[in-house]
């Protein structure tokens, strides 16, 4: 085989204590000094710029000095919609400094991101990572007050709280008791391959967003040779819109622990990491707490659940800042230390994942999916839901209605039940699974939501996130919004990813001035396919789907943006915009 | 014992050893893959510029990431990949500022023979004229951002004897851009600053003193193509008579008449082409006002100041067709050079600071009676519609008036290979 299989690869651990080290400094001194960048390249043997390549990809490590209080106000979409600029300016009012920069005395530094994960409580802002919710210029008003009397984020904070809606009848897979311990006892009635086999019964599927069937994955995992294995579940959740995750891990840890250690019995892994996104850091004592207590209850460790030579424990990793981490193989570079730069498609993580070694990666509902199946058993699960698509699935409902939070429904409702479920108020348009995901008009409002006819129109799939926009909206500062937020969050290591979503960007904001003539919606159809044709990971392929669809689905909307008079003559070149520099330059 | 395997690309039987990398298997059997990040003792392959993609059992896949196995179906140069291919690298082109005739690498490097070798004319996205800098604080070399387009050939490649990296990434999304390690810059030999010089698929990375060693004309991509009729002998086409007179306008916007110098450089054909075009407005006639409406406007370069964005408007106003000559009229060319900079700065350092004014003896211009300066060089088509483009620094005069005639009278034409190639 020509050596192509056995290339060098790296094999030192050492590297993963980057990010972990990298926090600590930003936490502790709220920038990352030169003297740091020297130091930590002398720890890992690398040079500086690899360590400054490390700290200038994260969202939330800085360079320079970030203030006392670091307020991150989320700019997404639903964010916008409710009251995201008033909420800004009285931050802006309330510091006296603008986003981007520090006030004058080094207290509050200002800085936007993307969702942070509360999209049913926004608008929302961490402050030292600190969630803070619901807010409003009088609200801001009063934290920032406080603050500089002496009161810490962590005494103001919110502690997020979302509805949550179950199925009725008590049909809730993920909302009732959850005895811990039961689910691993079962797994090991099982066996290896009984937990597979009931995984393929059950038809499981990832739900993370890529549908790909779990039992697939662990088999595949569980036929390595090599060892260790590794265990590591995928709590980035990065679409705006999704807080189904963080749902999960507040209430239902647990399970989540339990799916994890039920992975390791059946690929043979010893070692879990759970990868947090660096905007659920103040979940972290919860998390830390549940898994205190497994240890505790002799379910973690040596032997785990009395289960012998079974040895598995778990640790946490929080990310810092990036969307792409939450593709798998960013992920993996990320937990080793790295830029999270996705991988080629040249191994799969099952094959050579974390530190090459093989690994299932599963997002936090798989795995508390997996633990309440193996609790139930696959029979009772597959009561739920419809044939070919059993059981249920969470969905973060957010914007325009009523009621927003995390909706627990059979797989098979369809968007109209939903809406209804949630009061929505005059929908008009829906995002569902993230702006990476598929729009929809309200003509589509029967269409089931399951896993049947993943590629087809008749059923479509969800991710989790489920967005509401009524008729006021304007769709295209909501796809100029998600556009943005693609470009600002591509890793920027491919072409058409890095390049392509800045063009696509600029030609949105050309059609919304409305300049844009025919010529450039075609152009933006075409563009927007090559851009998903071509990518490298699944960023850059999903990244034009929303624009795509709306520009067939919401054809009337695009057509009266267009430049009516347009004669080929007049491209609206804005000749005193044109002269403005030349003509401040000269006044005297 | 290799194993061998048989696949398919676009429908042509292959026989390969099985794990091959399809790219490669492509080319011992004649069939090119254009590639830009593929460097063939890279393990696993880079996978960025993305330039490869075929479609690999109805899959969109790099070409160069695929080890071949039985059975593969592999569709590499159907019209539909072609088009995006092109479309890649003329994102490259958009998203750095590549100003070739300015470049040291013209002619080595594998950016501009790519665009070449996919018949890239004119690049279908606005130019993004992003400010970066060129960093002249190493060493040894100088590191021109403008050029890089992030092929992590050399992150992954270039390392000193310690095994550690001279060039990572910094930043990410649009602002991503290849980082220099001075220190261990410093550490590199001649050697191997020199392979890494000669690693860049582009210009990005020169060596002091060593960016001009090979003359124009024996350079790499100087002779030397896939194009089966490279050197093939120019035909003269077939010109039928009875052809209709038709009137023609030209101007020279911000641009040095580089191209108006090669409407004229065909020989005697000029005086077959007097017969059949009067000219209106043009420098070559010197009239300076449209009298006629004219069939076919050719504009060369691109809008520098107000006046000229007037002479465009008449222009679209007063011609039926409207061609953008060369590459100043198509996105700006050599003048764009300027577009990164900020307006004063460029005013202060022409008017102010320039080597050949003695200090304080000069004034920055600013009357009513002078065109204004336009914040930075606009193309032509971001002005008005501009229906055709003829491209090239300045294009050879046959290819230009190929191109006209069959805008004009429906001629039929072909380039060669060799008329397209302008360094
Ligand atoms: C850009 C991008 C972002 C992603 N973000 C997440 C995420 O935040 N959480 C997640 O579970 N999966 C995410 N995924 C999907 C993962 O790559 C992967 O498919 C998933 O974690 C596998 O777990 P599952 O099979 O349980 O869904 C993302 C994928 C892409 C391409
Ligand atoms: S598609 Fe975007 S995010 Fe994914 S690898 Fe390419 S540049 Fe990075
Ligand atoms: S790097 Fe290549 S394409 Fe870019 S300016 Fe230089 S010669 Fe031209
Ligand atoms: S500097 Fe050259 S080798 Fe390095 S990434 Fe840029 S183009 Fe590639
Ligand atoms: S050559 Fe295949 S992606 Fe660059």
């Amino acid at each position: 085989m020509s050596g192509i299989l056995s290339p060098s690869l790296p094999s030192d651990l050492s590297q993963t204590q980057m990010l972990n080290n990298l926090w600590e400094l930003q936490i502790r001194n709220n920038f990352i000094s030169d003297n740091d960048i020297d130091e930590l390249s002398q720890r890992y043997q690398i040079s500086k710029v690899e360590v400054e390549g490390v700290v200038s990809f994260y969202h939330f490590f800085h360079r320079k000095p970030t203030g006392k209080f670091t307020i991150y106000l989320n700019n997404s979409i639903v964010s916008e919609m409710k009251g995201f600029q008033r909420v800004k300016e009285a931050f802006e009012r309330e510091t006296k400094t603008s986003f981007g920069s520090v006030d004058r005395s080094g207290n509050f530094g200002l800085f936007l991101t993307p969702c942070i994960g509360l999209s049913d409580q926004e608008p929302a802002a961490l402050i030292n990572f600190y969630p803070f919710t619901n807010l409003n210029s009088i609200k801001v008003k009063e934290i920032i007050h406080a603050l500089l009397k002496g009161s810490e984020p962590a005494q103001l904070c919110d502690s997020p709280f979302s509805n949550i809606y179950t199925p009725a009848d008590n049909k809730t897979v993920f909302f009732k008791e959850f005895p811990e311990g039961k689910a691993l006892k079962n797994a090991e009635t099982l066996g290896q391959s009984g937990v597979i086999d009931c995984l393929k019964k059950s038809e499981l599927t990832g739900r993370g967003g890529a549908n790909f069937p779990t039992h697939i994955k662990w088999n595949l995992a569980k036929s390595q040779k090599a060892t260790p294995k590794y265990v590591i579940c995928n709590a980035d959740e990065g679409e705006p819109g999704t807080f189904k995750d963080r749902v999960l891990i507040s209430s239902n840890s647990k399970a989540l622990i339990e799916g994890m250690l039920i992975c390791g019995y059946t690929i043979g892994a010893t070692k879990g990491i759970i990868y947090l996104r660096g905007e659920y850091r103040w979940l972290e004592p919860k998390l830390n707490e549940a898994i205190d207590d497994f240890r505790r209850n002799c379910l973690l460790g040596k032997d785990c659940g009395n289960i012998s030579g079974f040895d598995f424990d778990i640790s946490i990793q929080i990310g810092a800042g990036s969307y792409v981490c939450g593709e798998e193989t960013a992920l993996l570079e990320s937990l080793e230390g790295k830029r999270g730069e996705p991988r080629t498609k040249w191994f799969f993580p099952v094959e050579r994942g974390f530190m090459q070694h093989p690994t299932v990666i599963n997002n936090v509902e798989t795995f508390c999916a997996v633990a309440h199946i193996i609790e139930m058993g696959a029979e009772e699960y597959c009561k739920l839901g419809i044939p070919g698509s059993p059981g249920t699935k969470l969905i973060s409902v957010s914007g325009d209605c009523k009621l927003p939070g995390i909706y627990e429904i059979e797989w098979g409702m369809t968007v109209a039940e939903l809406l209804e479920l949630c009061e929505a108020q005059d929908p008009f348009y829906i995002q569902i699974s993230g702006p990476s995901g598929e729009c929809i008009s309200m003509k589509e409002k029967f269409r089931r939501i399951s896993m049947l006819d993943l590629l087809g129109n008749k059923d479509i799939r969800c991710g989790g996130s489920f967005m509401i926009f009524n008729s006021q909206r304007d769709l295209g500062k909501v796809l100029l919004n998600f556009s943005t937020f693609f470009k600002n969050e591509s890793c920027g290591i491919c072409t058409p990813c890095r390049a392509g979503n800045f063009i696509i960007q600029r030609k949105l904001e050309k059609l919304i001035n409305g300049l844009a003539n025919k010529n450039d919606l075609d152009e933006l159809k075409n563009w927007g396919t090559i851009i998903k044709k071509s990518s490298r990971c699944g960023l850059g392929k999903t990244a034009t789907n929303s624009l795509i669809f709306a520009m067939d689905k919401f054809r009337d909307y695009f057509n009266n943006k267009l430049d009516k008079d347009f004669n080929g003559l007049n491209f609206k070149f804005d000749m005193e915009a044109a002269l403005e520099d030349y003509e401040k330059f000269n006044a005297p | 014992m290799e194993n061998k395997i048989n696949f398919t690309i676009d429908g042509n039987p292959i026989q390969a050893n099985e794990g091959d990398n399809l790219v490669t298997v492509a080319k011992e059997n004649g069939i090119f893959i254009p590639s830009l990040c593929y460097f063939e003792h890279i393990q696993p392959p880079l996978g960025t510029c993305r330039v490869c993609t075929c479609k690999i059992n109805g899959k969109y896949q790099p070409a160069c990431t695929e080890r071949v196995s039985e059975g593969l179906v592999v569709e590499a140069n159907t019209d539909e990949l072609k088009d995006l291919r092109r479309a890649l690298v003329e994102m490259m082109f958009a998203e750095g500022n590549h100003i070739c005739p300015a470049c040291e690498k013209s002619g080595n490097c594998d950016l501009q023979h790519m665009g070449y070798e996919l018949g890239i004319a004119s690049v279908r996205f606005p130019h993004l004229f992003k400010d970066r800098i060129i960093d002249y604080k190493p060493s040894r070399m100088v590191l021109e951002h403008n050029r890089c387009i992030k092929c992590l050939r050399c992150v992954v490649d270039v390392k000193t004897k310690e095994g550690k990296k001279v060039f990572t990434y910094q930043d990410r999304g649009n602002k991503t851009y290849v980082g220099i390690d001075y220190e261990q810059e410093a550490t590199l030999t001649e050697d191997e600053a020199m392979r890494a010089m000669n690693l860049c698929p582009t210009g990005a990375i020169i060596v002091r003193g060593k960016n001009l060693s090979m003359p124009f004309g024996q350079r790499k991509y100087d002779e030397n193509s896939v194009q089966k009729n490279f050197n093939e002998k120019k035909r003269k086409p077939k010109t039928s008579l009875n052809m209709e007179k038709k009137i023609v306008a030209t101007c020279s916007l911000a641009g040095c008449f580089g191209c108006h110098m090669s409407m004229l450089d065909i020989d005697t054909d000029l005086l077959d082409i007097i017969e059949l075009i009067s000219f209106d407005k043009s420098p070559i006639t010197d009239i300076k006002k449209f009298s006629h409406r004219c069939h076919i406007g050719i504009v060369e370069g691109g809008c520098c100041n107000d006046e000229n964005v007037e002479t465009l408007r008449a222009f679209r106003e007063n011609c039926d067709i409207l061609v953008a000559l060369g590459e100043c009229a198509i996105w700006g060319g050599v003048p764009s050079m300027r577009n990164s900079i900020p307006l004063g700065e460029c005013l202060e350092e022409a008017y102010l600071n320039s080597t050949t004014n003695e200090p304080g003896s000069t004034i920055i211009p600013y009357h009513e009676d002078l065109p204004k300066i336009l914040n930075r060089i606009y193309a032509c088509n971001e002005i008005v519609k501009i229906d055709y483009f003829i491209p090239g620094c300045p294009p050879d005069g046959n290819h230009i008036w190929k191109a006209i005639k069959n805008l004009l009278w429906n001629e039929e034409y072909n380039i060669l290979y060799s008329e397209f190639k302008y360094d």
